[in-house]
């Protein structure tokens, strides 16, 4: 997709653009060809730019009243939320925030799934939303240690001795993660300082994925390439521009009915208990966006095949564009596919709901089956689909009326 | 604070009603005249900017307003002192608001030297009653006006202090008698509660 | 914009999803009910409620249980009980205040003051925990957040005190309570009628006594909730006129695109 050369008409712009081409840039985002089909699923790029934002900003002025100290951690935290002032709001958006950014992520990745918007031309940009969405979590998880509540010290400590099921070096890496021989202030101060640092490094490859992104461009809800440009884009600027802001908008209601109302809901009380190494929380739970890994982890019997299935759910999807052996791209023409898609949506959804119970019973017996099914939908369901499906014929081009209407 | 929410309400209200009005009015006329139909295009994209700027200063305003003193520094107003065991020549410091208080107990030559002085021959013209509330204690706070540096005590051309800093001499009534300082020495607000104790803010 | 509904998906899952993680984790026996004030999106602390809770704070639970992030200030200011500030320049006063070290390098006492926090009943956890045969009475700053039901399960608690069932085996010094998690409490039945006697003249029944000190403590535990619901309201309207102006915005554009076709 080659846009006709920019060039500026200022005499001294064009001086400055030749030496660092940011008007270019700036022009090309502008003027940037997005397919003009685009749905409200493809809105959550932009919400997820804002979340980034907003959590690194509420964080940086946080971080100018949080004590990373075992002893003043929590009460660092009330100070916060009692004395600082507006520290109550610039908490409860960051706490809340992370909580919005994974509903986002969650909607985003689900989106592409839908889509096939990981499939060949966009592997690149697939594998490192991927990437960014693991350093997401191990951001969220380092920020969920820092209040240093009960949960928090106890998550530490669950989360941490997965390591420990690695055989000879386990418990040895361990004692490095802490930096002693329990979770304690050693643990807190460096969980601090990369729970700072991370969220750059996802910046750094937010920039990354969207440079990859405009390399081939938006996939779209047909799922077919662009033929036509003239007919089936728009330039970003304003068009998707302006609907991105009003979906953000919405978003935004939501977000603010969360935070001003109901801020803790999605919290767990225990949190409001500062960290006791003597005593263990009666169930430990973590928080809502990690716990279908969690139901995961606890599915399997032995403790390295847990930790090895967990890890290895995320490394299906990385490599999911080449498991997905399909040639079209969107679900819409996919009519097996569409089925399976929402079957892993109420799979997911199941092993998030597991993932908070105790796991006895029938919770464990449907845990199991619900793991079991995750990774017979990528191993097994994905390649085999691609050969057997009788896909739908595909529209010629975006602007074909025939498809319209049929979203 | 609140008087900014006020008003940001005030404007949202008058800008929906105004917007509002509009769009009835605009709805209304001639939708094929192109010349109505950019002008309401226009005053949308108008009331869109300007709300969306008059949010986004608002939300601003939270993330500059913490790095202000927060409610627990700006209770913490006052510190008393015990003085009955400062001799007399002697001065004692202390800490109040996170920064030093020089307490001096003035001997009697030095009172009548910070008295027996011609304002005029000063750089920022001060009475010496007018710095005092009994002329033995002389209560200031311990930083140079020049550049916030902490001067010495009996060091100085004028027996008073002297800042290491910039070399600012101040008499032994804490004025500014020579260097870079414009004005004397700070008094902070304090009281004696009896004779042997003082309440500084 | 035909995709309008789809941010309703959005909306009812994320609703469900959290009410899932609730559900999840409550399955205790229901706890009682009574009206809050503070509830809702208008929601306010009733100040005769809170002054009242303070009051039975101060006469019956601070003898044990500590609030170590309140300050005296905190009384007198905007959302909590508002007592005037020289009310609570007395309160404060009325309290011995450990501070020093003094230029002899001793710690001396004196009157408290607005800027100080709550007085502690005891030095330390362990010093509690002896002075209450092994049993930590928590520390009430955040208490009502750190429980499941915040208000309603101290409210609850308060008046569960019942005899055990018959059979049951209850340990030495340990009370049976129906909301307690466990059913074991240490802590005694404190409440009694007219054990603190109110000054507006409400009668200081058990329940009564209940509400305020729950009504008390929940502010204790989010004194900005006053602040928080009155800027929630103002913010929330200001994104639905600004997605209104912003959607009618979006249409004028795509209008242009779509009538192109």
């Amino acid at each position: 997709m080659s846009e006709e050369k920019y060039i500026p008409k200022s005499k001294i712009a064009q001086w400055f653009d030749s030496r660092l081409p940011l008007l270019s840039m700036a022009h090309h985002l502008r003027e940037y060809p997005t397919p003009k089909n685009l749905n409200y699923w493809w809105t959550f790029g932009g919400i997820l730019t804002f979340c980034l934002i907003t959590q690194i900003i509420t964080g940086v002025v946080l971080a100018m009243h949080y004590v990373a100290h075992a002893d003043l951690a929590f009460e660092s935290i009330e100070h916060i939320m009692r004395n600082v002032n507006y520290g109550w709001l610039l908490r409860y958006v960051h706490a809340n925030g992370a909580s919005m950014f994974f509903l986002a992520v969650y909607i985003h990745i689900f989106r592409a799934l839908f889509y096939g918007s990981y499939k060949a031309p966009r592997e690149m940009i697939w594998i490192i939303g991927m990437i960014i969405y693991i350093l997401m979590m191990a951001t969220a998880f380092m920020g969920y240690v820092l209040p240093w509540g009960q949960m928090s010290f106890w998550g530490a400590t669950v989360i941490t001795n997965l390591f420990s099921a690695i055989p000879l070096v386990g418990e040895g890496i361990v004692t490095w993660l802490w930096g002693g021989f329990a979770v304690d202030n050693p643990t807190l101060t460096r969980f601090f300082s990369l729970h700072y640092f991370l969220p750059f490094l996802i910046v750094g490859l937010v920039v990354l994925h969207i440079w990859a992104l405009h390399i081939p461009g938006n996939n779209n809800p047909i799922g077919i390439d662009i033929k036509q440009r003239s007919k089936d884009t728009v330039p970003f600027s304003p068009y998707i521009a302006v609907k991105d802001l009003y979906a953000l908008l919405i978003f935004l209601i939501i977000f603010a009915g969360i935070v001003f109302f109901v801020p803790n809901i999605l919290g767990h009380t225990d949190n409001y208990i500062k960290a006791n190494p003597m005593v263990t929380p009666s169930h430990i739970v973590p928080e809502w966006y990690l716990l279908p890994f969690y139901a995961i982890l606890r599915a399997v019997p032995s403790k390295l095949g847990g930790v090895i299935a967990m890890f290895g759910s995320l490394f299906i999807l990385i490599i999911l564009p080449w498991l997905d052996t399909s040639k079209v791209r969107s679900a819409v023409f996919r009519p097996l596919y569409k089925i399976f898609f929402w079957i892993l949506v109420a799979d997911v959804l199941a092993l998030g709901y597991l993932g908070a119970m105790v796991p006895e019973g029938w919770y464990l017996f449907f845990g199991r089956l619900a793991t079991i099914y995750y990774f017979v939908h990528f191993l097994l369901i994905m390649p085999i689909l691609g050969f057997k499906e009788k896909t739908l014929p595909l529209p010629t081009s975006i602007s074909e009326p025939v498809l319209d209407g049929k979203n | 604070m609140n008087a900014s929410y006020l008003l940001l309400t005030t404007i949202i209200i008058l800008l929906v009603a105004f917007l509002y009005l509009s769009w009835i009015f605009v709805s209304n006329e001639i939708e094929n005249k192109d010349k109505s139909k950019t002008n309401r295009r226009d005053f949308l994209y108008t009331a869109s900017y300007t709300l969306g700027a008059v949010g986004v200063a608002a939300a601003a305003w939270p993330l500059i307003h913490q790095m202000n003193p927060d409610a627990s520094v700006k209770a913490l107003s006052t510190t008393e002192v015990d003085i009955s065991t400062i001799e007399l020549g002697k001065s004692i410091t202390v800490l109040w608001r996170g920064k030093p208080v020089f307490i001096r107990r003035r001997t009697q030559e030095e009172i009548v030297e910070a008295q027996n002085i011609k304002l005029s021959d000063l750089k920022d013209p001060q009475d010496d009653k007018d710095r005092v509330k009994k002329p033995e204690w002389l209560v200031m706070l311990g930083v140079c006006t020049h550049l916030g540096c902490v001067p010495l005590g009996n060091k100085g051309d004028y027996k008073g202090w002297f800042c290491p800093c910039h070399g600012s001499h101040y008499d032994t009534s804490g004025r500014i008698r020579k260097g870079p300082a414009p004005t004397n020495l700070e008094i902070p607000k304090y009281e004696f509660i009896d004779n042997n104790t003082i309440k500084i803010g | 914009m035909k995709n309008n509904y789809n941010f309703f998906l959005v909306a009812v899952s994320f609703i469900f999803f959290s009410a899932l993680n609730l559900q999840a984790s409550e399955k205790e026996i229901s706890l009682l009910k009574t009206n809050w004030s503070f509830k809702g999106i208008f929601g306010k602390f009733d100040r005769g409620e809170l002054r009242r809770g303070y009051q039975v704070y101060n006469e019956v639970c601070s003898s044990c249980h500590s609030i170590s992030e309140l300050s005296y200030r905190n009384l007198s200011e905007k959302g909590g009980p508002e007592f005037s500030v020289e009310v609570t320049k007395n309160i404060a006063a009325s309290f011995e205040v450990i501070d020093g070290p003094n230029s002899d390098g001793d710690m001396f006492t004196r009157p408290g003051r607005l800027s100080d926090k709550f007085v502690k009943p005891y030095e330390n956890i362990e010093a509690s925990k002896a002075a209450n045969g092994g049993a930590y009475p928590p520390d009430m700053s955040v208490l009502a957040k750190a429980r499941k039901g915040g208000a309603a399960y101290i409210y609850s608690l308060l008046q569960g005190y019942v005899d055990a069932p018959e059979g049951y085996d209850l340990d030495d010094g340990v009370y049976y309570n129906k909301y307690m998690p466990g059913n074991q409490i240490k802590m005694s039945n404190v409440l009694s009628d007219d054990l603190v006697e109110y000054n507006d003249g409400t009668k200081a029944t058990v329940e009564q006594m209940s509400k305020d000190v729950s009504s008390f403590l929940t502010w204790a535990a989010e004194p900005s909730l006053e602040a928080r619901h009155k800027m929630g309201f103002r913010v929330i309207l200001y994104l639905i006129i600004l997605a209104t102006l912003v959607y009618f915005s979006m249409n004028r554009l795509w209008s242009r695109i779509e009538s192109k076709k």
